[in-house]
């Protein structure tokens, strides 16, 4: 079996990522799954969050949010809607998203626009703890 | 006869047009590749998101829930909207014309349908803002050409479609073919045309299939749009070229025409003068 895989994350813009990996985290809509080489043929929603994996012995991190995973033996292809490489983060406006989602989340009650909130508060950290990790 | 000064004037007015047209078609022709690049970036994840698509709609295709999803649902066309992408700019050539052209003659197709607009562009704007009912417009999208706002055009045409506000959306687009031609296009984006398929491995599902392709499908919308923004810039930028480059020759022509006729007048006026010399110095004699 071989050692590594390739792992294509591309958004509608770009093809962000085409590496050969060891091992991959993804989220999923239901939780997160971790990959290695040889994996069984899945098809999952792609949740919001941070896509981890290793590549030559690094962990690279890419934020990402709804879209679809493909998973195959010898490859793992992530389409999302949105995917933020590390460099790519802004991190004022990051930290601004984040307090302003929490404020909405702490303001309004149980709703309908609790669920979007919520949403964007996830998505405010996934960005967040991408470009930390990665300083 | 017009005087040689006035003829040179005239030279340098058209000399003056056929820098600027020339300075357009560099212009055109930077943004055609850029526009292209894009369209070529976008391929991978449209192409493969098409697939995965026909994949869970093969697998979920024995299940009757799918019927239920909203936006599979087609009705008897009553109420139409079309999304209709022209440029935000003129000076390319019959492009516009040919667009807003199309469109007319897709709503006379269908007599006796509500139609309701939605432009992409400026130009496309300007000319329906007061023949049809427009709902809604957008303005400077083509030079970024963003997803998000391919996106936000499909969530509003998905919203009035789910509300049943409207039967059916409908893009109107100019395809890129070549540099030379483009190719005026009518897709109907919504209810969905899902693209077929069999399974080509045996997924494991995560989400049941049903609940799963009611994430993608939305997303589907977006793509198609954006996919139609990306191919509406490239077509537009080449006919810009095409129109521009056909301008410069024009204004080379010209040019030497009256060059030819500049110097035809000079000429007669030297004979003239040397006839003058010659007949005044015979008198003399």
């Amino acid at each position: 079996m071989a050692a590594t895989f390739e792992l294509e994350i591309a958004t509608p813009e770009k093809l962000l990522v085409k590496e050969a990996v060891t091992e991959a985290q993804l989220p999923t809509a239901d939780g997160e799954i971790g990959v290695l080489p040889g994996h069984a043929p899945l098809l999952s929603e792609l949740g919001i969050g941070v896509i981890s994996f290793v590549t030559e012995g690094k962990r690279l991190t890419v934020a990402v949010s709804s879209g679809i995973i493909e998973v195959l033996p010898d490859l793992v292809r992530v389409l999302a809607m949105v995917a933020e490489l590390p460099a790519d983060i802004d991190m004022k406006r990051a930290r601004e998203a984040e307090r302003r989602a929490r404020e909405r989340l702490d303001t309004i009650k149980e709703n309908v626009d609790s669920a979007r909130a919520l949403n964007a508060l996830k998505r405010a950290q996934a960005r967040l703890s991408v470009a930390e990790m990665n300083r | 006869m017009p005087s040689l000064i006035d003829l040179r004037r005239r030279i340098r007015s058209v000399k003056n047009t056929q820098q600027i047209t020339k300075a357009m078609k560099m212009v055109a022709a930077a943004k055609l590749r850029r526009a292209q690049e894009r369209v070529i970036a976008s391929r991978p994840f449209s192409q493969n998101y098409e697939k995965l698509l026909a994949n869970v709609v093969a697998a979920a295709a024995g299940d009757e829930r799918v019927l239920d999803n909203p936006l599979l649902a087609s009705r008897r066309e009553q109420k139409l909207q079309v999304i209709l992408l022209t440029s935000d700019r003129g000076l390319a050539g019959a492009f516009n014309s040919n667009t807003i052209k199309g469109a007319q003659a897709f709503i006379s197709e269908k007599a006796g349908v509500q139609v309701q607009m939605e432009t992409v562009g400026r130009k496309g704007r300007d000319f329906f803002r007061r023949r049809a009912n427009v709902t809604g417009e957008h303005v400077g999208i083509f030079e970024k050409s963003l997803f998000a706002d391919a996106d936000r055009i499909a969530k509003t045409a998905i919203e009035r479609y789910s509300n049943c506000e409207v039967d059916a959306v409908y893009l109107i687009y100019n395809e890129f073919k070549s540099v030379m031609s483009q190719r005026l296009t009518v897709k109907k984006i919504l209810p969905v045309p899902v693209p077929e398929g069999r399974a080509s491995h045996d997924y494991i599902f995560e989400q049941p299939p049903d609940q799963l392709l009611g994430k993608l499908l939305p997303n589907y919308v977006g793509i198609m749009v954006y996919a139609a923004i990306l191919e509406s810039a490239a077509a537009e930028y080449a006919a810009r070229m095409v129109a521009m480059d056909a301008a410069s020759t024009n204004a080379a022509k010209v040019i030497d025409q009256l060059t030819l006729y500049l110097n035809r007048v000079r000429q007669a006026s030297i004979t003239r003068e040397i006839i003058e010399v010659v007949s005044g110095a015979a008198a003399l004699e």
